[in-house]
Parts: structure tokens; C-alpha cells; sequence
């Protein structure tokens, strides 16, 4: 027994305390030092976060290089199982294909029945021409708001045309000269339009507040106004053609009003589109 | 004389081999994720040191295995020195097996080294969360095990026909 624990102890100390053949440090030196490191890691100690930053450069560099080999396989690899997965991604795209085209029919005919129903009530109107103009001055002054653009009645700019920016309302022309012309934004206290909010399809009067939102004013559902609700124009008076989309209905401020956070960041105009509409009179 | 030379450069690049395979798999950090196979993972360096300190402790010397460790660290994102920690522990056990073989059979070898690979990982799992707050699959874990001494029985035999045929052919000569 005696003899066992012995030679238990022999073989520990000689496995960690000499140093092996050809080794410059004893095991247990070593395992102390990894100790020691991990104590001063631990704490934040200087030194051994620059070392860290010193071996994180020569490993994030080389580990980089060698994974060169190992990268090619990979990637040959997912190019070969690409190719071998091509007949089944075929099918695939092809059954969704059909499916598409069979949505697509159904759309089409669901947009020429909506043309018809609106040519039925008069309520329909195409775009006459779409003119792009640069914004030249953005006034931001808390009294107007509105851009001055860079095409006037030389381009055949009219008052009252509309200035989107993509496919999101910002305003309508109300001054025009030769080579220019204003554009009063949504969000100037003037800009009063006939807005419908959905889901509820409640008609009302989007008004600016001479900040970046605008307010919902002069509805009856006022209390059924929901956050995040859309708002569209509701072309009624003609100003407008109904379904252009302006924002949405932000009610994280205290306040009882039903502000309205545009689509459009007017601060960021640069390009804007300007466009009238047209009844469509062929019928 | 040129021939001597010559041999003299192979011998030393074949014993350099060892060292170069363990940096190449801590830098490289094999992960074989490409493959999406979920429950496969091993530790190559684990048998690397496990099988040199055992067989042929003067091919891998223990600083380069600390250097290692270092550099497997900074790969995985643990703390450095721990795994330093761990490679040197089971430098450790191999040394210690040595000692104790009088007849090496691979069998009791893997047993060893199976029991070895469970004390590091345990003494890994609970520094990495108990000490510094990592989260560590259990699960994962148990799976590298396996793997990594299933591999040991493979590995050991290529290692051996590396050291019998490469690297005595070329002792020979």
C-alpha cells in the first residue's frame, strides 16, 4: 500500500516538476503562470491586456492565413451542393412561378375592376405628367414652411399641382414664377388637406403644426383614431387624388392630439416629384 | 554531404510537424459547421497533445502548447490562459501515464485519456460559469467528449504510422 502511494507521488513529480528532454519549463511552472494570467485577466491589469492585444493581432492575422485552405473547401463545396440542389431549387421556383401568375391574374383583374367601379362613380383620375425638380432653398422658418424648386411655369408648373417625394405626399404648389416655384409642406400651420384615416375609413382634416408632425383636426370618430393608423388623401374637393399615402398616426407624445408622423423626413428633400391629376374622361 | 544537409532539413520539418498541426488547429478552429451537421464536434488538439505528451513528449514542447493555448483564447473568446490551463493538465496526465506504463496498450490509453478529457472539460464548464459568468451548452459539451475519444482510437493509429513510416523511414536513411 505503502509502496503504491509511493510511486503515485513519484510519478506526479515526475511528470510535472522535471523538466522533460528537449523542455525549458516544468509543467507545474507553466500551469502557475497560466494561473497568474488568468487572476491579472481577471482584474483588468494592464499588462495583461496589452499582451491580449498583442496576440489578438498576430491571431486574428494568421488565423486569417490559415484558414485560407479550409475557407476554399468550404466554399467549393457550397458551390458543388448548389449545383447538385439546383433541379429541386428549379422545381421549386417553378410551382411558385405558376402560383405568382395565378395571384397576378386575379390581381390585374381585381385593378380593372376598381377602374371601372370609379370610372362608374367619376371618382377617377390619371396622372396628367410628372415633372422632377430639385429642391433649391428649404425654408425653415417656423412661420412657412416650404421649398422653393428649381422649375416654374417655363416647365409647365401650375398652382395647385402636388409635390410628392417617391410615392408619399409633402405638398402642393402655391406660388409659381418663370424658373421657379414654392411648395408649402404638410407640415406648415396653412397646409390644411381632406385626409381619410384607415382601417376605419374616417374622413378628416390633416393640418401642419409648423413642426416635423402634422394633426388630425375636425372629425367626428376623433376617439376611434388609432395609433399607427394610416393616412391617405381622400381626394375629396378634388384637391387631391384619393389614396396617396402621407404618414401615420403617432400618439406617443402626452398630448390629446392626433399627431400624424410623416412618411417623408421634409427636412431631407432634395428631389421632388411634381404631378397632376386629371379625371379621366374616355369611358 | 548535400544529401546529409538535405535529410537533416526533412527530419527537422517532420518533427516539426506536430507543433505546426497544433497551431493550425487552434488557429484554424475546425468547426465543420458548413456540413450543418448538429451534433458533431470534436477537439483536435485535445488528441494532438493528449497522444505527443504520451508517445513523444520531445516533439511538442510544453511552451509551444502554452503559446497555443494562448492563441485558442484569443479564437474562441475565453479567457486568456484557460485553455493554456487545460492543454497543460493533460500534458500533464499524459506524462503521468507514462510514468505509470510499463506494457502501452491503445485501449488503456483511450480509457486514460477519455478520463482525462472529462476532468478538463468539467473543470473548463465550471471556471467558464461559475467564475466568469459564459454560458455553455451541456449538451455540446458531452458531444465533444464523445467525439473527441472516438477520434483518439483514428487519430493515434495515423499518428503512429506517421512517426513509424514518414518519420523512421526517414531516420533510417
Amino acid at each position: 500500500m505503502e509502496t503504491s502511494r509511493d510511486d503515485f507521488v513519484i510519478a506526479i513529480r515526475s511528470a510535472f516538476l522535471k523538466k522533460g528532454t528537449q523542455q525549458r519549463f516544468s509543467l507545474l511552472s507553466l500551469i502557475f503562470f497560466c494561473i497568474i494570467f488568468l487572476i491579472l485577466g481577471n482584474l483588468n491589469f494592464k499588462i495583461i491586456n496589452y499582451i491580449k492585444i498583442g496576440i489578438n493581432e498576430i491571431v486574428y492575422r494568421s488565423s486569417f492565413i490559415v484558414s485560407a485552405p479550409e475557407n476554399f473547401i468550404k466554399n467549393n463545396y457550397l458551390v458543388i451542393q448548389n449545383h447538385l440542389n439546383l433541379y429541386k431549387i428549379n422545381e421549386k421556383n417553378k410551382s411558385e412561378l405558376s402560383n405568382l401568375r395565378a395571384k397576378d391574374l386575379l390581381n390585374e383583374f381585381i385593378i380593372l375592376e376598381n377602374k371601372r367601379l370609379k370610372k362608374v362613380v367619376d371618382d377617377y383620375m390619371v396622372k396628367s405628367g410628372t415633372i422632377i425638380a430639385k429642391v433649391l432653398s428649404d425654408k425653415g422658418s417656423p412661420f412657412l414652411r416650404s421649398v422653393i424648386i428649381n422649375k416654374g411655369s417655363k416647365h409647365k408648373i401650375n398652382l395647385g399641382m402636388i409635390a410628392m417625394d417617391e410615392e408619399y405626399l409633402v405638398g402642393k404648389v402655391v406660388e409659381v414664377n418663370y424658373l421657379s416655384s414654392r411648395v408649402l409642406l404638410l407640415t406648415d400651420l396653412n397646409s390644411k388637406i381632406p385626409v381619410i384615416v384607415e382601417p376605419n375609413e374616417i374622413f378628416s382634416i390633416l393640418s401642419g403644426t409648423g413642426n416635423k408632425n402634422g394633426v388630425i383636426q375636425y372629425s367626428k370618430k376623433y376617439e376611434s383614431i388609432k395609433t399607427d393608423s394610416i393616412i391617405y388623401t381622400s381626394g375629396a374637393g378634388n384637391l387631391f387624388k384619393a389614396g396617396i399615402p402621407i404618414g401615420k398616426i403617432n400618439n406617443s407624445s402626452l398630448s390629446q392630439e392626433k399627431e400624424v408622423e410623416f412618411f417623408s423626413d421634409f427636412s431631407q428633400l432634395r428631389f421632388v416629384k411634381i404631378v397632376s391629376f386629371i379625371k379621366n374622361e374616355a369611358k | 554531404m548535400t544529401d546529409l544537409k538535405k535529410n537533416n532539413i526533412i527530419k527537422k520539418a517532420l518533427s516539426s510537424v506536430p507543433v505546426i498541426l497544433l497551431f493550425i488547429s487552434v488557429l484554424n478552429n475546425y468547426d465543420f459547421n458548413y456540413l450543418e451537421l448538429k451534433y458533431f464536434s470534436f477537439n483536435f488538439s485535445y488528441i494532438l497533445i493528449f497522444y505527443y505528451s504520451l508517445k513523444k513528449s520531445e516533439s511538442l514542447g510544453y511552451i509551444y502548447i502554452f503559446i497555443a493555448g494562448l492563441f485558442n483564447d484569443v479564437v474562441v473568446g475565453t479567457p486568456i490562459g484557460l485553455s493554456s490551463l487545460m492543454y497543460l493538465i493533460l500534458c500533464g496526465a499524459g506524462a503521468y501515464l507514462r510514468n505509470i506504463t510499463l506494457r502501452p496498450s491503445l485501449i488503456k490509453d483511450c480509457i486514460f485519456f477519455l478520463l482525462t478529457i472529462l476532468i478538463i472539460n468539467s473543470l473548463l464548464f465550471i471556471s467558464l460559469n461559475f467564475i466568469f459568468d459564459y454560458e455553455l451548452n451541456y449538451f455540446d459539451q458531452i458531444i465533444n467528449i464523445t467525439y473527441t475519444f472516438l477520434f483518439y482510437f483514428l487519430f493515434s493509429n495515423i499518428f503512429d504510422f506517421f512517426d513509424k513510416y514518414i518519420i523512421g523511414s526517414n531516420n533510417a536513411r
